[in-house]
Order: structure tokens, then C-alpha cells, then sequence
């Protein structure tokens, strides 16, 4: 059963998603960054049919249970998507686009495969395919949050200076971290009853950021990568 | 294990991005000049600005109306000032030049609170101007 916070908290997710997708549209991202933005209103569109399913079969039933691991998943592979499109930006100029592309999608294909080993291979029996699916999208937080990393990394290498494509990566490099060690606390039996609404404000993060930038920095904003890195 | 290692893994890289992307927002604010009237305000004559200054200055934005979009900002820089005041206490006898370097970080979070109070003000005079012309 969710509780009223549970209600509010969603409620405030829902809106912060909106609004970061009604920033983007209007700073005329929707071309450049059309991943981005078909993530965020992915995921509102699918927070709405997540509602939808809760009022209608309730919290406790197959129905929402398969709806939300499902949609997740999905959710997390536009993510992915999401994370490919800024790999193109980088590396436009050297026109490797191409094979960013065709990378990604092997190590996707690669991650849904080791996903289905992994479960495969485990002691536990039955709901084969939803369980990878559920393994499938913990797996590509870790792994996008490892490419978000090595992005950054080539973006520092290459003196990148684009403030806003920085902040978007820094964002998602911050919200993949974030929800990588969450899955992790979790696959080592942490529990603790707070910890969902803590999940709940990491999901929020993303869309505040994102909203940020797009309202705040300009594209054409310029900085220099050396100022982000700590003093060596 | 490889759960504990994967939690090892993303609690760095976190802490990794997080310090870039703050530092990203305080580098913005970095170029800009603050007005006589946030200098008069605040205190804060040139960008030497020391750490301890930071609550104080945030305090005095609190006074302030929020013009929106910069409450988030605040934020993730009140979060990066908490994480180097930890850093400080943890490292600060161990490694030297790890303090001087977090010292540095500390003013320029206290420079980042002084132009968000300095635009602050700039809103403030906007709205009375607004209110007064609407009087008149």
C-alpha cells in the first residue's frame, strides 16, 4: 500500500518530468538532443500509465508488478539511448558517430544477453524472462554509468567545452551513479523503510537538472573542462 | 562481493561527478562582477573570498524572494560546501596541500553565494519597481 508520501513524491516526479520537458522544447533541444527528450516524455507518459494501472488493478497486483518492472526497463534503455546521443555529440566532430552507434548496441545486446545468463543460471526457477528483464535493467545503470564515465573521461581528453552538453552528462553520470549503488545496497540485503523515498528524490534529480541547463545555460555557453577537474 | 565492489565503484564515481557538476555551476558564476549594492549587502569586495563566509551569505539569500531556477543550484553547492567541510575534517592534518585546495573550493562556494545573492537583490529592486510603478 503506498502511503500519501508516496503519492506526493510521485505526484512531484511527475510534474519535475514536464517541466524539464517543457524547458527542453522550449530552448529548441528537441532536435539536437531528441533522445533526451523522448526519454523525458517516455517517462512521464509511462508514469501516467503506471498510475493508471495502480488505480484500476491496484498496488499489489500482476498487473501493476509487471507494468513497472517492464516499463523500467524500457524506461532505462531510452536512457541508454539517451546516453548514445550525447556519445554523439562528442564525437561528431570526429565522425565516429557511426561507430558509437553500432558499439552501443552491441554492448546493449551484450548486456541483455549476460542479463539472461545470469538468471538463467540461478538457483531460483520460474518468471525467467521478467526476472532478466529486472536483472537486464540494474546491469545497464552499472554499465551506463561506466560509460557515462568514459565519456567524460574523452570529453576532458578532448578539451570539450560545451557548458550545457557538460551539465546534461554530469547530471546523468551523477544519476546512474546514484541508482547503481542503490542497486547494489539492495543486492547486499540493506533494508531500510526510508529508502524508497530516497530512491524516489534520486529519481527527481535528473529532471531538475536537465531543466536547470535548459533553462539556465545557453548553447552556445562555453567553459573550460580543466576548471571541473580537482587540483592534481 | 561483486554487489560490494559495484557499491565501492558507484559511491566514487558519484562523489566524482557530483564535485564536476558542482564545480561547473560555481565555475558559471565565477566571471561574475558583483553590483555595489551586493557588495554593500554582503561584505564581499573582490573574489578572495573565504569559506567561513558561506553560511552567512546563504542566510542572507534566504532574506531574499526566489526569482526560481536558482533554489535547485543552491542547493547542490550547500551540498558540495558540506562535502568539502567534511574533507577538511577528515584529510585537512593528513595531506596539507588537500586543505589549502579545499580552502580555495570553500571561497569559491562563498563567491557562488554572493552572485546568487547579488542577483537576488537585482530581483527584489525589479519587483518593488514593478509594484510601485503599478501604485503609480
Amino acid at each position: 500500500m503506498l502511503s500519501p508520501a508516496d503519492y506526493a513524491l510521485w505526484l512531484v516526479g511527475s510534474l519535475l518530468e514536464a517541466i524539464a520537458l517543457v524547458c527542453a522544447i522550449r530552448a529548441r533541444a528537441f532536435k539536437r538532443y531528441f533522445t533526451l527528450v523522448f526519454y523525458l516524455a517516455a517517462s512521464f507518459a509511462l508514469g501516467i500509465g503506471r498510475y493508471w494501472i495502480l488505480t484500476h488493478f491496484g498496488y499489489a497486483s500482476h498487473q501493476y508488478l509487471y507494468f513497472f518492472y517492464y516499463s523500467d526497463a524500457l524506461l532505462t534503455i531510452c536512457l541508454y539511448f539517451t546516453l548514445m546521443g550525447l556519445y554523439s555529440h562528442v564525437f561528431r566532430d570526429l565522425g565516429a558517430s557511426k561507430y558509437v552507434r553500432l558499439g552501443g548496441m552491441l554492448l546493449l545486446a551484450g548486456t541483455a544477453l549476460i542479463s539472461y545468463a545470469m538468471v538463467a543460471n540461478s538457483d531460483a526457477k520460474g518468471y525467467l524472462v521478467t526476472r532478466a528483464i529486472v536483472e537486464l535493467s540494474q546491469n545497464l545503470y552499472f554499465v551506463g554509468m561506466l560509460l557515462t564515465y568514459v565519456l567524460w573521461g574523452a570529453m576532458m581528453k578532448s578539451k570539450e567545452n560545451r557548458t550545457r552538453l557538460m551539465q546534461l552528462v554530469l547530471a546523468l553520470g551523477v544519476y546512474f551513479s546514484a541508482y547503481a549503488a542503490s542497486y547494489a545496497l539492495r543486492n547486499l540485503h540493506w533494508q531500510w523503510d526510508v529508502w524508497r523515498f530516497v530512491v524516489h528524490l534520486m529519481s527527481d534529480w535528473l529532471p531538475v537538472a536537465w531543466a536547470y541547463t535548459f533553462l539556465k545555460v545557453p548553447e552556445d555557453a562555453r567553459l573550460a573542462t580543466a576548471r571541473l577537474v580537482p587540483h592534481r | 562481493m561483486i554487489a560490494a565492489i559495484i557499491l565501492v565503484i558507484s559511491t566514487a564515481t558519484l562523489l566524482q561527478f557530483f564535485v564536476s557538476y558542482a564545480r561547473s555551476v560555481i565555475a558559471a558564476s565565477s566571471k561574475h562582477e558583483l553590483s555595489p549594492q551586493a557588495r554593500e549587502v554582503s561584505g564581499v569586495l573582490n573574489h578572495d573570498v573565504r569559506g567561513e563566509e558561506f553560511v552567512r551569505l546563504l542566510q542572507l539569500i534566504g532574506l531574499c524572494p526566489v526569482p526560481g531556477g536558482d533554489t535547485n543550484r543552491v542547493r547542490a553547492v550547500s551540498g558540495y560546501f558540506r562535502l568539502l567541510g567534511m574533507a577538511k575534517t577528515l584529510m585537512g592534518r593528513v595531506a596539507p596541500a588537500l586543505l589549502r585546495w579545499v580552502e580555495t573550493e570553500r571561497g569559491s562556494c562563498a563567491y557562488f553565494a554572493a552572485v546568487t545573492l547579488d542577483r537576488r537583490i537585482a530581483f527584489s529592486r525589479e519587483l518593488m519597481a514593478q509594484q510601485m510603478s503599478n501604485r503609480i
